[in-house]
C-alpha cells in the first residue's frame, strides 16, 4: 500500500515534470516562431523600394554648376545643379557602351570619358558615338532634400 | 493558476466547449498498419494554414504592379527583417503542400476511403486539389520574374487550346491578349481573395464531412476486424491522435525552416515582356507531367491540334478521377482489383512523366 | 492621296528618263561582261533614282537602236572613259555646289579637291592608272548612297573595299608598302566593335585615313587621329614625359605601343615589367620609367585582385540567399575606377594612376565589408534556425514521451 502510494507520488511528479517540460518546450518553440514574425511586422528604416523614387541627397551636396552620382535602383543616376540654378537628373549610363557619364562644369554638358561622347543638358546626344539620349529622371525638392523619380512620360 | 483556470472555464462555457469537447473525446481513430497514412490530410491542412499566415505577412509589403512587384519581393528578402524567411517558407510550403496533398489523395484512393457515404468528401477534395493547383499557378507569377512570366505565357497558351471556350478563357485569365500587368492584377486578386474564399468554403465542407463520417477503414482491415474483433484497436482523436499529428506538424516546421535557411528561394531576374523567351522554360514540377505529355503529342491529331487533344484528354481524366467513387460500387469490404490498377496507373503516369520531363530538359 | 501627289511631283525627271527609250540598256544588258549592264544593277543606282541616265556620263543617243548612231561622237558619245579621266568626270557634277544643291543640298562637294591631295590622286596625276578612282570604291552602274548597307562604302563594308587592292600582295608589289593591314584590322577591337557589336561609330579605314583625301596619318599627327575618340588618353599623353621623348625619337604617339591596325584590347600585362609589357621595349631595369611601370602594374593588379575578392565573396553570399545587390552595384563603381586607372596609365605617372586606384580600393574595402556582413547574416540565420530546431526537438521529445506515457497508462487501465 505504502509502496504503491510512493510509486503513485513519484509517477505524478514525473507526470508533472513531463507536462512542464512539454509545456515550456511548446512555449519556447512558439517564441522562436513569433520572434521573426514580430520583427517582420515592424517597418524597416528604408520605407521605399528605392527604384521609383530615391532620395538623392541634399541641396548642400550639389553646389552650383556641379553634378553628383547617386544610386537609383540598380543603376547610377546623375544629379546636376545647373549654372542657372535648376536641378536636373538622368540615368547616368552612357547609351554607347554603358560607361558612367559625368557632368563637366567647364563644358556645362554631360560627358562620357570612355569615347568622348557628349550630351547636352536635356540629355540629348550631341557629339561622339552615343546613339541615343540619356534617360531623364524627375527631380523633386522637399525642403532641402532632393528626390529623383522615374519620369512618368517614359 | 486558479485565475487562469477560471478564465479558461469562462470561455469554455461561452464557446460551446461542452459540445465540442464531448464530440472530440468520442471521435476515434482506428490503429492498424495503414494508420500512418491518416496523417497526410492533417499535414496538408497545416501547410495550408502556414500559407495563409505567411501569405498575409507577405501582403504587408508586396506591391502587385509590373513596375514594383519584383522590387517589392527583393525588398522583402533584403530589407525586411526575416523577410527572407517568410518568403522562402511561403514558396517551400506551397510545394510541400501540393506534394502532401497528392500523397493524401492517392492514399485515400488506395485505401478506398471515398466509398459510400464519403463520395462528397472525395469530390470536395478534388475541388480543393483544383483550387490548390490554381493557387500555385497564380502565385508563381506574382514575383514577376522572367521564368514566371514565360511559364504563365506558356500555361495560359495551353488553356487557350481548349476547343470553343479556350480562347475566351485565356483572354479572361490574362486580362487581355497577352500576359501584361493586367494579368498580374488578376492573378493577384485570384490568389489573395477569390481562391482563399473558395478554398475556405470547400475546406470547411471537407473537414465537416470528415468529422461527421469519422475516419474510414480500408476494406482489408474491415474484413480482418470483422473476422477477429479482438484485433480492433482505436485511439481517441483528442488528445492522442492530435499529439501524434502535432509531432508531424513540428517536423514539418523544422523542415520548412531548414529549407528556408539552406535552400532559399531565388529571386530570378525581373521580367521583360519585350525580351525573347529564354531557353528551357518549364513549369513547376506539379504541372510537369501535363507539360511533358503535351510536348510529346504530335502536332495534329485529326482536325485538332495535338495540344487541344491533350488538354481535353486531361480534362476528361480529371472528370473521371472526380467521379471515381461512382465507379467503385462494390459492397463495403470488397474492393475491385481493377480500381487499384487504375489508381496505380494514374500515380505511375504522373511520376514517370514528371521524371521524364526533367530528364529531357537537362 | 497626298503621298501619291507628292510622289508624283517628285517623279517628273524619273518618269521622263524612264519612259524615254533607252537603247543603251536594251543592248548592253544582253552583252557579256565587262560591257554588260543589267537593268537590276542600274535600277539600284542612286543616279538612276535621281533621274540621270546613261548619257549623263557617257553621252550618245539613247533613242537610236543603230549602234553607230547611238554611240557616235557627233551625238556626244564620250567613248570608253579612261581611268585617268574618271575623277574629273564625276567632279563635273559632284564638285559644283549649285548643281548638287538640286539633288541633295547637304552633300559635300569637295571630294575631288580632297582626292587631289590624296596618295591615290597624286599617283594618278603622275600617270599611275592602277590606283583607286571613284568607281573602284563606289561602284560603276550600281552606285548607292554610303548609308545604304549594300554600298561598298557603307561603314561595315569599307575595310573589305580597301582590302581589294591593299591586301593583294601581287597587286601592291610596285608600291613597297605592307599588305597586312586588313588582316591586322580584322583582328582588332575596332573591327570587333564594328562588325560584331554593330556599332557604326567604331573606326574603319576611312575614319583614320580619310576617304577621298586618303593619306596615312603622319608620325606627328596620328595622336590627333586617335584623340578624336580617345580624348582622355591623348590629353594625359600630351602632358606626359613620353610626348617629348617620342617627338625626339620621331616615334608616333599611340601607335608605338598599341599598333595602328591590329589594335587589340590591352590587358594589364601590357603595362609593367613582364615579358609581354611594352614598357620594357625601351626601359631598362633601374631607370625611373622602369620603376614607374613596375609600381603602376603592381597597383593595378592589386585593385583587380581586390575587386575579384569582393566579387567572389558577394557571389557566395548571393548564392546562399543573402541579398547583396546594392553592394554588387557599388562594386561596379570600383570597376569604373579600375577603368579610369587604366586610362590614367597614359600619364605614365604613378600619382595620377594612384588617385583612381585609391578610389577603387576604398570602394572594394566597403564592398568586402558588405560581403563579410552578408556572411555574418548567413551565420546568424543558421544560428537562429539551430535555436528553433532545438525547441522543436524538445517539443518532439516531450510529445513522444507524453504519448508513450498515455499509451502505457491506457494499457495499465486495461489490465
Amino acid at each position: 500500500m505504502e509502496a504503491s502510494r510512493q510509486a503513485g507520488a513519484s509517477k505524478s511528479s514525473r507526470r508533472t515534470f513531463l507536462e512542464l517540460f512539454l509545456g515550456s518546450s511548446i512555449v519556447a518553440s512558439l517564441v522562436s516562431f513569433l520572434y521573426p514574425v514580430i520583427r517582420y511586422l515592424i517597418p524597416p528604416a528604408a520605407a521605399e523600394l528605392g527604384t521609383n523614387t530615391v532620395l538623392a541627397g541634399h541641396v548642400t551636396d550639389v553646389p552650383v554648376n556641379a553634378g553628383k552620382i547617386v544610386p537609383f535602383g540598380q543603376r547610377p543616376a546623375l544629379v546636376i545643379h545647373t549654372a542657372d540654378g535648376r536641378y536636373i537628373a538622368f540615368i547616368a549610363v552612357c547609351t554607347h557602351l554603358g560607361c558612367t557619364v559625368q557632368y563637366r562644369s567647364d563644358l556645362q554638358q554631360i560627358w562620357c570619358p570612355c569615347h568622348n561622347g557628349i550630351y547636352d543638358l536635356t540629355g540629348r546626344n550631341v557629339s561622339g558615338p552615343p546613339p541615343r539620349p540619356l534617360t531623364p529622371l524627375e527631380v523633386h525638392l522637399r525642403g532641402d532634400a532632393i528626390y529623383l523619380a522615374r519620369s512618368s512620360s517614359t | 493558476m486558479r485565475k487562469l483556470r477560471s478564465l479558461r472555464h469562462w470561455f469554455y462555457e461561452r464557446l460551446g466547449g461542452e459540445a465540442v469537447f464531448s464530440f472530440l473525446r468520442k471521435k476515434k481513430v482506428p490503429l492498424h498498419r495503414y494508420s500512418a497514412w491518416y496523417f497526410l490530410g492533417g499535414i496538408t491542412l497545416f501547410l495550408f494554414c502556414i500559407q495563409v499566415a505567411t501569405g498575409i505577412l507577405l501582403l504587408l509589403y508586396y506591391r502587385p504592379t509590373p513596375e514594383e512587384a519584383f522590387e517589392s519581393v527583393r525588398y522583402i528578402t533584403a530589407q525586411v527583417p526575416f523577410g527572407w524567411l517568410v518568403r522562402s517558407i511561403h514558396a517551400w510550403a506551397a510545394n510541400l503542400m501540393i506534394l502532401f496533398l497528392l500523397a493524401h489523395m492517392f492514399s485515400v484512393a488506395f485505401l478506398r476511403a471515398y466509398r459510400r457515404p464519403r463520395e462528397l468528401t472525395w469530390l470536395s477534395g478534388v475541388v480543393l486539389l483544383a483550387l490548390v493547383l490554381t493557387f500555385g499557378f497564380s502565385g508563381y507569377l506574382l514575383p514577376w520574374n522572367t521564368l514566371a512570366f514565360f511559364a504563365t505565357t506558356v500555361g495560359t497558351n495551353l488553356i487557350g487550346q481548349i476547343p470553343w471556350v479556350g480562347h475566351w478563357l485565356m483572354v479572361f485569365l490574362r486580362g487581355g491578349q497577352d500576359v501584361t500587368g493586367a494579368t498580374l492584377t488578376r492573378f493577384f486578386a485570384l490568389h489573395v481573395a477569390l481562391l482563399p474564399a473558395l478554398a475556405t468554403g470547400f475546406l470547411l465542407l471537407h473537414l465537416f464531412l470528415v468529422q461527421i463520417f469519422g475516419i474510414s477503414l480500408p476494406p482489408s482491415i474491415e474484413a480482418e476486424w470483422e473476422a477477429q474483433p479482438e484485433r480492433r484497436k482505436e485511439i481517441a482523436f483528442f488528445p492522442d491522435f492530435m499529439a501524434r499529428e502535432l509531432m508531424a506538424w513540428y517536423v514539418a516546421l523544422g523542415l520548412l525552416g531548414t529549407l528556408a535557411a539552406f535552400r532559399p528561394w531565388s529571386l530570378g531576374t525581373k521580367a521583360d515582356p519585350f525580351a525573347p523567351a529564354p531557353a528551357g522554360i518549364r513549369p513547376e514540377w506539379y504541372f510537369m507531367f501535363v507539360f511533358q505529355t503535351l510536348k510529346i503529342l504530335p502536332a495534329y491529331i485529326g482536325p485538332l491540334t495535338g495540344e487541344a487533344v491533350g488538354v481535353m484528354a486531361f480534362g476528361l481524366a480529371a472528370l473521371l478521377w472526380a467521379l471515381l467513387p461512382f465507379f467503385d460500387r462494390q459492397a463495403q469490404g470488397r474492393r475491385a482489383r481493377w480500381m487499384t490498377g487504375v489508381i496505380l496507373f494514374a500515380l505511375g503516369y504522373i511520376s514517370a512523366m514528371t521524371l521524364y520531363g526533367y530528364w529531357a530538359a537537362r | 492621296m497626298w503621298v501619291g501627289l507628292s510622289l508624283w511631283l517628285m517623279v517628273p525627271p524619273v518618269v521622263s528618263a524612264q519612259n524615254a527609250p533607252n537603247s543603251c540598256l536594251d543592248c548592253h544588258q544582253q552583252l557579256d561582261p565587262p560591257l554588260q549592264v543589267t537593268p537590276e544593277s542600274w535600277m539600284g543606282s542612286i543616279h538612276q533614282q535621281k533621274g540621270l541616265s546613261c548619257i549623263s556620263c557617257h553621252g550618245g543617243d539613247p533613242s537610236s537602236t543603230d549602234p553607230a548612231e547611238a554611240m557616235s561622237p557627233a551625238r556626244g558619245f564620250r567613248g570608253h572613259l579612261s581611268r585617268r579621266d574618271i575623277p574629273k568626270l564625276c567632279a563635273d557634277c559632284h564638285s559644283r555646289a549649285e548643281y548638287m544643291r538640286r539633288f541633295n543640298p547637304s552633300l559635300r562637294t569637295d571630294q575631288y579637291a580632297q582626292y587631289l591631295t590624296s596618295t591615290h590622286g597624286k599617283l594618278l596625276e603622275h600617270g599611275d592608272q592602277r590606283v583607286a578612282v571613284c568607281t573602284d570604291c563606289h561602284g560603276v552602274h550600281d552606285i548607292r548612297a554610303p548609308t545604304d548597307p549594300r554600298s561598298p562604302v557603307y561603314p561595315l563594308n569599307v575595310a573589305r573595299t580597301c582590302a581589294r587592292c591593299h591586301a593583294d600582295a601581287a597587286y601592291m608589289k610596285p608600291y613597297h608598302i605592307p599588305t597586312d593591314q586588313f588582316a591586322s584590322y580584322t583582328a582588332s577591337v575596332h573591327y570587333q566593335q564594328l562588325v560584331n557589336a554593330g556599332d557604326l561609330s567604331a573606326p574603319t579605314c576611312v575614319t583614320c585615313h580619310g576617304s577621298h583625301g586618303a593619306v596615312p596619318p603622319g608620325v606627328t599627327s596620328v595622336v590627333n587621329v586617335c584623340s578624336t575618340c580617345h580624348v582622355f588618353q591623348a590629353q594625359l599623353f600630351e602632358r606626359s614625359p613620353h610626348r617629348a621623348a617620342f617627338e625626339q625619337m620621331q616615334l608616333p604617339g599611340c601607335v608605338t605601343c598599341h599598333g595602328n591596325h591590329r589594335i587589340v584590347h590591352p590587358t594589364d600585362t601590357f603595362v609593367g615589367t613582364g615579358s609581354e609589357s611594352v614598357c620594357v621595349r625601351c626601359h631598362a631595369p633601374g631607370d625611373p620609367g622602369y620603376n614607374a611601370a613596375a609600381t603602376i602594374a603592381a597597383h593595378l593588379s592589386q585593385l583587380v585582385t581586390d575587386i575579384d575578392r569582393s566579387a567572389q565573396l558577394l557571389n557566395q553570399a548571393a548564392r546562399s540567399g543573402v541579398e547583396v545587390s546594392e553592394a554588387q552595384l557599388e562594386l561596379g563603381q570600383a570597376r569604373d575606377a579600375l577603368m579610369k586607372a587604366r586610362v590614367a596609365v597614359h600619364s605614365f605617372d604613378v600619382t595620377t594612376v594612384d588617385q583612381n586606384i585609391q578610389a577603387g580600393l576604398e570602394i572594394t574595402r566597403r564592398t568586402y565589408r558588405a560581403g563579410l556582413d552578408a556572411l555574418a547574416e548567413l551565420r546568424y540565420r543558421r544560428r537562429g534556425l539551430a535555436v528553433s530546431l532545438v525547441t522543436i526537438a524538445c517539443v518532439l521529445a516531450g510529445l513522444w514521451l507524453w504519448i508513450r506515457r498515455s499509451h502505457s497508462l491506457s494499457h495499465a487501465k486495461e489490465d
